[in-house]
């Protein structure tokens, strides 16, 4: 059995199959489609789906549910993300586990508003102040929209960090066809782990020990004297400036992510022996990517590609590994090079040079097939 | 988790001694939520206080009660999440006359959306913890760190404003007032959204500057014209206990499915090709394209179709673009078409540069009334009659399009067809077959 769907389709159900009870958006051409399908399904299944008065209390209202107990999401695109930036900071500040989809389109500005464009991988990184790590995954296929979208949740909740869900005008609305089993529950070994719900220690919701460490997430209603705050904080969420307590506080939201790089790492390796070529890619390019590859070896050209999935943290040693035994490698990306500073700072001994659009079409394999 | 008995509580305040100067109405206005909320008997773990930016953002922490502290201006909207993910907790807004500037349009929205929190405004007509510069509410005339003029703005009516956008409840006070307590615990107990803006002295900086004392307050509500005391107390239905009752109404089922779709008819088709169809917005391209992309699925092929139109809807081009392979497709993309349809004057503008790549290997269906199509392909006109309606064309073009193709059987049309939604299926069905007809 089959499905004709699309990416938007597949995050809304993702979403649904993880158990997300509230969604908080605005309209914004592309991510309209998920607000409008989630706005449909929340109440029928006993959540709450809302469109706010714009994008900051979109985000707002999702940080106040999640605290509440919720699974919340939001979606936007370039602009809404642009609004979202100091309540990002303040998930990060507050450890609030949120998934924020961001459905990019040709910025800047307004830009392209119905155009297809990758821009946005180091702004979701580096979009909001004080440069600390979230997590990134980009689904490349309308079956890893479902997969990273269950994913993104787990990731949210056991790391209580904003992740994002990178995607694309494309992928979310181009139909495409499906096998049923794509956009279907994963088996119980997927999850990366269960919620952490035991209610924090009594008075101290920010108590984590190691700095590596989550603390354990308590929620309104069901503690008394529960606090949240976006000020730097002891771990009773009491505002201070003692700096032995503020340091211990910004190298843990470091800390809680780094420690876990290597888990975090999503990726398709297919190296093939003896190619001095790889292709890196990611999204709706690296679909491009997978047909090139069969062009090319069925002209009997050597190639190896290496698909992304966790965009952020950076999947460093599957980068170094991919890397190893490649002498030139092509990043290709609807951008003009943001990712590839990535690849660049990890390829000492390679030739790395950039595949990349901005007239809002789309990478096709030809262009891989003539980059190298 | 909640327990079924509830100890009155003697304070809702901590043991930790308020931060604020001598003489700052933040104090006493908490005093009097501390009595509301003692008067209420809430049950502590039920009540969050959520604390905006400035010295009245410090507020929760005085507090024993669950808080939370974010951004200046945005504490209405995590109230607003809250509430709307647990109605039973009884959500306090804190917020200064800075955070009523900044977070405006959500104070208006979650008036006029009746969400059942209450907003304590503690305006003293500055901003006190920044160093004194103007907000919002600052008097007429009013000296300030960035009104060295004299302040040119006319204050905002907080009051009015909430009251014009259909808040349940609202109050205009003083921190001086000495049945404040009385209306704090009355406007906690109102359904929907409430806000009392209670009028204060910020002796840092505004009463300084300017002289003031609590008589010029109560001159410049005088001159202002602004009523006190409860403005208005209407009972209006709150918003998350209304969503919950329309929810609980609707019929339940789980979610929508997704289409399945069945292989059942044998496909012609060896290499992907990739077919553009080029028309105008609201003829119905799109629906068309899909249409043909799942004749094709449920002849064992994979189709694509992704569609490309300008910001308007219901005018200029419509260019949808349908792939079909042998095999799952990756890139849902082609460098040239093999084959384009031309179902408009404007789809055939947007189609140009494509006909100008292709070659004669490629395949160009047009209707008659398009007259003769530049191109080095091979042109083929679809006649589909007169009985056709208009916003079956693109359907009935379709369909013929693809008979002549030949890359699946007619039948997987027909079959398609009935997938189509019942507000338009018969309709559809109809156009099919005179394209099939026709072709």
């Amino acid at each position: 059995m089959r499905h004709f769907t699309n990416g938007s389709t597949a995050i809304v159900r993702g979403a649904l199959a993880s158990g997300c009870d509230f969604f908080a958006g605005y309209p914004i051409t592309p991510a309209s489609p998920i607000l409008m399908q989630l706005l449909h399904e929340l109440p029928r299944a006993g959540g709450v789906g809302i469109q706010a008065e714009d994008e900051i209390a979109a985000i707002g209202m999702c940080i106040g549910a999640a605290m509440s107990g919720a699974r919340a999401m939001t979606a936007t695109s370039g602009p809404g993300i642009s609004l979202y930036s100091e309540n990002i900071g303040l998930a990060i500040m507050g450890e609030v586990p949120l998934v924020i989809v961001d459905v990019q389109r040709l910025g800047p500005a307004t830009g392209g508003a119905t155009t297809v464009g990758q821009g946005d991988v180091q702004f979701v990184r580096w979009g909001t102040s004080g440069g600390y790590p979230i997590i990134a995954l980009a689904p490349s296929s309308i079956g890893e929209c479902y997969a990273l979208t269950r994913r993104a949740f787990d990731l949210a909740e056991r790391f209580r960090v904003p992740v994002f869900l990178l995607t694309d005008k494309e992928l979310n609305t181009t139909n495409n066809t499906i096998d049923a089993g794509e956009c279907a529950e994963p088996d119980a070994a997927a999850a990366h782990g269960a919620p952490i719900r035991e209610p924090a220690p009594a008075g101290e919701p920010y108590r984590y020990e190691p700095a590596a460490e989550v603390p354990p997430m308590a929620c309104y209603g069901d503690v008394p004297g529960l606090r949240f705050t976006g000020s730097t904080h002891d771990e009773r969420a009491f505002i201070t400036k003692d700096a032995e307590t503020v340091e211990r506080l910004n190298r843990h939201l470091e800390a809680k992510i780094e420690a876990h790089r290597t888990a975090l790492e999503l990726a398709t390796v297919d190296l093939e022996p003896g190619a001095e070529t790889l292709w890196i890619s990611y999204g709706v390019t690296a679909g491009a990517m997978r047909e090139a590859v069969r062009a090319a070896r069925a002209a009997g050209r050597k190639i190896s590609a290496l698909t992304l999935q966790t965009l952020w943290p950076v999947p460093e040693s599957t980068l170094r590994h991919a890397l190893g035994g490649a002498r030139r490698v092509v990043v290709a990306e609807l951008n003009l090079g943001q990712y590839r500073l990535e690849v660049e700072r990890l390829a000492r001994h390679q030739e790395v040079i950039g595949l990349n659009r901005v007239d809002g079409g789309l990478i096709g394999p030809d262009q891989f097939l003539e980059a190298a | 988790m909640s327990s079924t008995t509830i100890t009155p509580l003697g304070t809702f305040r901590n043991e930790t001694p308020y931060p604020f100067c001598p003489g700052c109405g933040h104090g006493p206005i908490l005093d009097r939520l501390n009595e509301a909320l003692v008067r209420l008997e809430l049950d502590p773990r039920r009540v969050v206080l959520v604390s905006d930016i400035g010295c009245s953002g410090l507020s929760d922490q005085y507090f024993a009660t669950s808080a939370f502290h974010g951004l200046h201006g945005r504490s209405v909207t995590y109230a607003t999440g809250i509430k709307l993910a647990r109605p039973e907790l009884t959500v306090v807004v804190l917020m200064g006359d800075g955070g009523t500037g900044i977070g405006g349009h959500h104070l208006i929205n979650a008036a006029r959306r009746n969400i059942g929190i209450t907003v304590l405004v503690f305006n003293n007509f500055n901003f006190g913890m920044t160093g004194g510069q103007h907000s919002t509410t600052t008097p007429l005339g009013a000296l300030t760190s960035t009104t060295p003029l004299g302040n040119l703005e006319r204050p905002l009516d907080i009051c009015g404003t909430v009251a014009a956008n259909g808040a349940a409840y609202v109050c205009r006070a003083t921190s001086f007032d000495g049945d404040l307590a009385d209306r704090i615990a009355e406007a906690i107990r109102r359904p929907g959204f409430a806000l009392l803006d209670v009028w204060e002295l910020c002796t840092a900086y505004f009463l300084p500057a300017n002289r003031w004392s609590k008589k010029s307050l109560e001159a410049t509500l005088g001159e202002l014209d602004f009523a006190t005391g409860v403005l208005r107390d209407e009972p209006v239905g709150e918003y998350a206990a209304a969503y919950r009752e329309r929810a609980a109404g609707l019929a339940t089922g789980g979610r929508d499915e997704l289409e399945a779709l069945e292989p059942r008819f044998s496909a012609r088709l060896d290499r992907k090709i990739s077919v553009t169809l080029g028309g105008s917005a609201g003829a119905k391209v799109g629906s068309a394209a899909r249409l043909a992309a799942r004749a094709a699925v449920l002849s064992g092929l994979w189709a694509a179709e992704r569609s490309d139109y300008p910001v308007t809807v219901k005018s200029g081009y419509s260019v949808s673009e349908l792939i079909l392979a042998p095999e799952p497709i990756d890139h849902a993309g082609a460098e040239r078409p093999d084959v384009i349809g031309l179902l408009s004057a404007e789809g055939l503008r947007k189609a140009r540069p494509l006909l100008a790549r292709m070659d004669e290997r490629g395949r160009v269906f047009t209707l008659p009334r398009l007259g003769p199509v530049e191109t080095r392909s091979a042109v083929e006109t679809l006649d589909l009659g007169a009985q056709v309606p208009r916003t079956g064309v693109a359907l009935a073009f379709v369909a013929a399009l693809f008979k002549r193709l030949g890359c699946f059987p007619p039948e997987a049309f027909a079959a398609a067809a009935s997938l189509l939604p019942d507000s338009y299926r018969r309709e559809g069905e109809r156009a099919v077959a005179a394209g099939l007809e026709a072709a």
